[in-house]
């Protein structure tokens, strides 16, 4: 008999809309949706998809513990073998409702939970620990190498066959460690990759150390009155028509903008430039993600010193690490020299 | 972004998602409205949009203000 398993996708997968509707509640529909015609093919007469769960990202987003609660509900009568999501390649959102919906089905019903992302997708930190992730490209133009792996990866779960490597699978490393005998001892394999190393040869660690890139917590601003404060977003805030072109996801670069004597940011004249969420808002009033008209009222009544005459402004949409880093970087640089003391970063 | 701001500046980070913002490794964190839009409540007037801007605004103000060690997410 084949296995029974409940997919998990997003309201764009399913083909209901894009950002004007990832706000939609979670709905269960019978049988395969979307990307589930790909999974149907790979599992062939050994899995079958039962029902699809579809949920809009920014609900799932917005409401994690809820919207997690109500779709293990929906899935309960199903009583699927395993659960699937996804492939949310880089989509960040997606990813993590991805995530956590496999950590509350493992918890809760106890099966196999396989999802597949890019190793920057923001679900991948927050649940590779929870469940096996397959390492997928970070458009949906790797659907078609995703699947297959994400599929057979699920199927050896399901029938308890042993799992090799990461690598040898396909998933993102989970910090699981298990022991194994060598014919070569310990010592000696230590001496080999300390001389392969010093040699400049590749050679592969047992026992990779954790990597932890946390900054210490700045003191706190002691005298707000004297602050002068700016700026900055990952909400994609620009003046109308985005004249320096920030791409709408997976920004290369960050725009600089003066706002010497703007008091509101108005429809007429500011707009975001972010492909990733419903810009509806944000276009009417850019005020709701860059709060440049409260600012000015506080500045006006001595809250603070001054608000900077600039603010910085990417997509935070896809936007690789690296370059987000190079980003911040480079704007802390200009604000340290331009006397700023404090900085509001904000975040759709 | 956040962390590499914070290595020179005091910095807030105001944001929908707030396991994000962890995960990155933000330090003060101010959990904002909704994800369109952080700083507003499109089903209240504009009027009472600015006020409840202005109280976000307030808070992450008071964040940036309050001496932290460790990863801070400020609810209240």
């Amino acid at each position: 008999m084949a296995y029974r398993i409940v997919h998990y996708i997003n309201q764009f997968y399913a083909g209901i809309g894009g950002e004007e509707k990832a706000d939609i509640t979670p709905e269960i529909r019978e049988g395969i949706v979307g990307p589930g015609a790909a999974f149907k093919a790979a599992f062939g007469a050994d899995a079958e998809i039962v029902a699809t769960v579809v949920c809009g990202d920014s609900y799932f987003a917005s409401n994690m513990d809820k919207a997690s609660a109500e779709i293990v509900e929906m899935i309960k009568p199903y009583k699927p073998d395993a659960f699937i999501a996804g492939p949310a390649f880089n989509a960040g959102r997606y990813g993590t409702a991805c995530g956590g919906m496999c950590e509350a089905i493992s918890k809760q019903l106890g099966v196999p939970v396989v999802s597949g992302m890019y190793p920057e997708n923001p679900g991948v930190e927050l649940y590779k620990k929870s469940a096996y992730i397959i390492e997928t490209p970070d458009s949906a133009a790797g659907m078609r190498k995703a699947v297959p792996a994400m599929a057979k990866l699920l199927l050896k779960l399901l029938r308890g066959e042993p799992l090799g490597t990461p690598a040898a699978e396909g998933y993102i490393e989970r910090g699981i460690r298990k022991n194994k005998f060598y014919d070569k001892l310990a010592a000696e394999r230590c001496v080999e990759m300390f001389v392969a190393k010093m040699k400049g040869e590749p050679f592969e660690t047992e026992y990779k150390m954790p990597v932890f890139d946390r900054v210490d917590p700045q003191p706190a601003v002691k005298d707000m009155k004297n602050a002068v404060v700016a700026l900055v977003t990952s909400g994609g805030i620009c003046p109308k028509g985005n004249p320096d072109h920030i791409e709408a996801s997976s920004a290369s670069k960050y725009g600089e903008y003066d706002i010497t004597g703007v008091m509101d940011l108005t429809e007429e004249k500011y707009c975001t430039a972010h492909g990733g969420y419903d810009a509806t808002y944000a276009d009417r009033d850019a005020d709701v993600v860059l709060p440049v008209d409260v600012l000015r009222d506080m500045e006006k009544e001595g809250v603070f010193k001054k608000l900077h005459n600039k603010f910085y402004t990417t997509v935070g949409n896809g936007t690789a690490v690296a370059s987000a880093k190079r980003f911040g970087a480079e704007i802390a640089d200009k604000l340290v020299a331009d006397g700023v003391t404090a900085v509001i970063l904000t975040s759709t | 972004m956040v962390k590499e701001i914070e290595r020179k500046l005091p910095v807030v980070h105001v944001c929908t998602i707030v396991p994000i913002s962890q995960t990155v490794g933000a330090n003060r964190i101010v959990p904002a409205i909704a994800i369109p839009h952080p700083f507003g409540d499109p089903t209240r007037t504009p009027e009472e949009e600015k006020v409840i801007r202005r109280h976000l605004v307030e808070k992450a103000l008071k964040a940036l203000q309050t001496e932290i060690t460790e990863q801070t997410v400020f609810t209240n």
